[in-house]
């Protein structure tokens, strides 16, 4: 197997893109990662696309194969990923595999939804597809209601508490003022979503105990990549960034068949294959992108992966620890919090967030100083499907 | 213009006597102070200003919303609507959201529209929680009939509040209205209308100072751009 790095790596500003289709935002994206990989007359193998909706919300079908074409791509071979909210990173880990075996020496690899130009219920809706049909759907449970519940249940076994949850809600948004490819630009107070009596409208209950502000936007966008073997990337004039390590894992379809449904043991086995495979541990990582679609998702998730210990991630977050020039920086970029969450789009989104990271591209405000290693937890429906990548700069 | 009085006598409708609306403030999620007080009808061409960049803008309905509320207003202004009044939305002075409606009679309000100028602060829901506030609390009336015009609109009254339908015909034409009684908002009351009286002079005195617009382009791109809040 060859060691396979990522060259080239784009996203367009997360958002309600009303005026561009699907097809727009992906070719937009790629047309970025193809620009950065700087692959002169050099044209892409395969084409990987991650999307979860758009049979449903656009009623397109083959998306990659129209991609190909939009994109002047022919011959290239083409595939649609369909995992739910882990699609980008399935896509990603399909391109590596790809380009590891040897089969192919050029890989892009792209995401992207468009969730708004259908209401906010149906977009719920669609997303809650991805539930079990029959013991679940039918009852009327959405993600929300999922994230409501564990939080409840996260809160009584491990101590964490709304405090902790507006420190990471309180983070996020304020990182995601300082990207330019984030949905949300708007640094939140407080005073004006929790202490203030006011803040029973400003932030409501959304799925108790999740208010508003715990939630992840809706979001259209898109993201890309380039990948190639290591050795081939590092004749190139950036430094390549090597995907050091992967790690996948699927857990129960239902929660309640779980024995513990507080329990994430598909971001564990995933994270811990990753940093196996990667010959790293927790400690070596210097900056995360966590699928925070709910706030309780980074805690629990900056435990799982072993950032912290059981319990220890709420205290954690509100202690400063995740923050930019903390212990260990999570969601600077704003994670699906402020960044947003177009759905096939994020797994690949955090990826190239990283990149920037480990390449030192990003402006000072937002990039964590010699940033060398990089860890990516991408969460597929809750928690039954979840990808990890631990990514590592290689220095030319 | 030249006015013919004599006329306007017979043009102009007969008023009901209106208590005043006492302004009040919300602290916002991003921390500003909204302080929500009643526009007089002095004040109408200042906010026409604000509301017409917003005929041109489709999304959401605001040109639907825009185009009737900036008739309404005119119309109040000039003396053709029964016992209208306007309650704005000010943030550091400026204008971010407007709602208006009319009382049918002494008992019956009459919704007319609200429109949010900035986006993603819910200021549209807390000024139309003030109007609620305003007819059952300050006008003492039984019921007020209210319809949407978008499905923002529709989720925010009809679902959250939330309202009963009836088979009234509602004055701005479309569906049927919806009702706001005085049990249906004193119950609703707790987790949808917020603020704090009196306001501090220093926000009053900025907010009473001439009302500060942003600009066309800024208008747009907060209603219609591509980022949220």
């Amino acid at each position: 197997m060859r060691d396979v790095a990522i060259i080239g790596a784009g996203m367009i500003p997360f958002g309600r893109r009303d005026e561009d289709s699907l097809m727009e935002m992906l070719a937009y994206a790629s047309l970025k990662a193809l620009d950065d990989a700087d692959l002169g007359d050099k044209s892409v193998d395969a084409v990987y696309v991650a999307n979860m909706g758009g049979g449903m919300l656009q009623h397109q079908s083959a998306i990659a194969s129209s991609l190909v074409d939009r994109l002047s791509l022919l011959p290239a071979a083409a595939e649609t990923i369909e995992n739910g909210p882990a699609s980008g990173a399935s896509a990603l880990k399909n391109g590596l595999l790809a380009v590891a075996s040897g089969y192919y020496d050029y890989v892009l690899v792209v995401g992207g939804e468009k969730m708004r130009e259908v209401t906010g219920w149906r977009a719920t809706d669609f997303v809650a597809t991805m539930t079990h049909p029959q013991a679940e759907y039918p009852y009327g449970i959405t993600l929300p209601g999922m994230g409501g519940m564990f939080t409840r249940l996260y809160m009584e076994k491990y101590g964490v508490t709304r405090e902790h949850l507006l420190a990471v809600s309180l983070k996020n948004q304020e990182m995601g003022t300082l990207n330019p490819y984030a949905h949300v630009e708007m640094a939140l107070d407080r005073e004006g979503i929790f202490d203030s009596p006011h803040a029973i409208v400003n932030n409501p209950t959304s799925a108790d105990p999740l208010h508003l502000y715990d939630l992840c936007p809706v979001s259209d966008g898109a993201a890309a990549l380039v990948l190639c073997p290591l050795e081939m990337a590092k004749k190139l004039s950036k430094p390549p960034v090597l995907i050091a390590g992967f790690g996948q894992a699927t857990d129960t379809h239902t929660l309640q068949e779980r024995d513990d449904p507080t329990d994430l043991k598909a971001v564990t086995l995933a994270a811990q294959q990753a940093f196996e495979r990667a010959k790293l541990k927790p400690s070596d990582i210097h900056v995360a992108e966590l699928h925070d679609a709910f706030t309780i998702l980074e805690i629990a998730e900056s435990e799982h992966v072993g950032f912290f210990k059981k319990g220890e991630g709420g205290k954690a977050a509100a202690a400063g620890k995740t923050r930019l020039g903390g212990q260990i920086p999570i969601n600077v970029s704003g994670g699906l919090k402020a960044r947003g969450h177009p759905v096939g789009a994020t797994g690949i989104a955090q990826v190239v967030d990283i990149v920037w990271q480990l390449r030192h591209e990003l402006p000072k405000s937002r990039q964590v100083q010699k940033a060398q290693n990089g860890l990516t937890v991408n969460f597929g429906g809750f928690g039954n499907n979840v990808l990890a990548f631990v990514l590592k700069r290689v220095e030319q | 213009m030249p006015v013919d009085m004599e006329l306007e006598a017979v043009l102009r409708p007969m008023q009901y006597p209106m208590v005043p609306y006492p302004p009040k403030f919300i602290t916002l999620a991003n921390g500003k102070k909204m302080v929500i007080r009643q526009a007089a009808r002095e004040d109408v061409p200042a906010i026409l200003k604000s509301v017409h960049p917003c005929l041109f803008i489709e999304r959401d309905y605001y040109d639907v919303v825009s185009a009737r509320l900036y008739g309404e207003l005119l119309a109040w202004y000039r003396y053709r609507v029964k016992s209208e009044y306007c309650l704005m939305g000010q943030v550091d002075g400026y204008l971010v959201g407007v709602v208006n409606g009319r009382m049918e009679n002494e008992k019956v309000g009459m919704s007319y529209h609200t429109l949010a100028i900035d986006r993603g602060l819910r200021i549209g829901s807390h000024l139309f929680a003030a109007k609620m506030e305003y007819h059952m609390e300050y006008l003492n009336q039984d019921a007020v009939l209210i319809v949407a015009e978008s499905p923002i609109g529709f989720r925010r009254w009809m679902i959250e509040y939330p309202l009963e339908l009836t088979n009234i015909p509602h004055e701005l034409g479309g569906g049927d209205s919806y009702r706001l009684t005085r049990e249906i908002y004193f119950k609703a009351k707790p987790r949808l209308v917020v603020g704090d009286r009196p306001v501090p002079q220093e926000l009053m005195d900025e907010a009473m100072a001439d009302i500060k617009f942003a600009d066309d382009d800024t208008i747009r791109e907060r209603i219609a751009g591509l980022k949220g809040r």
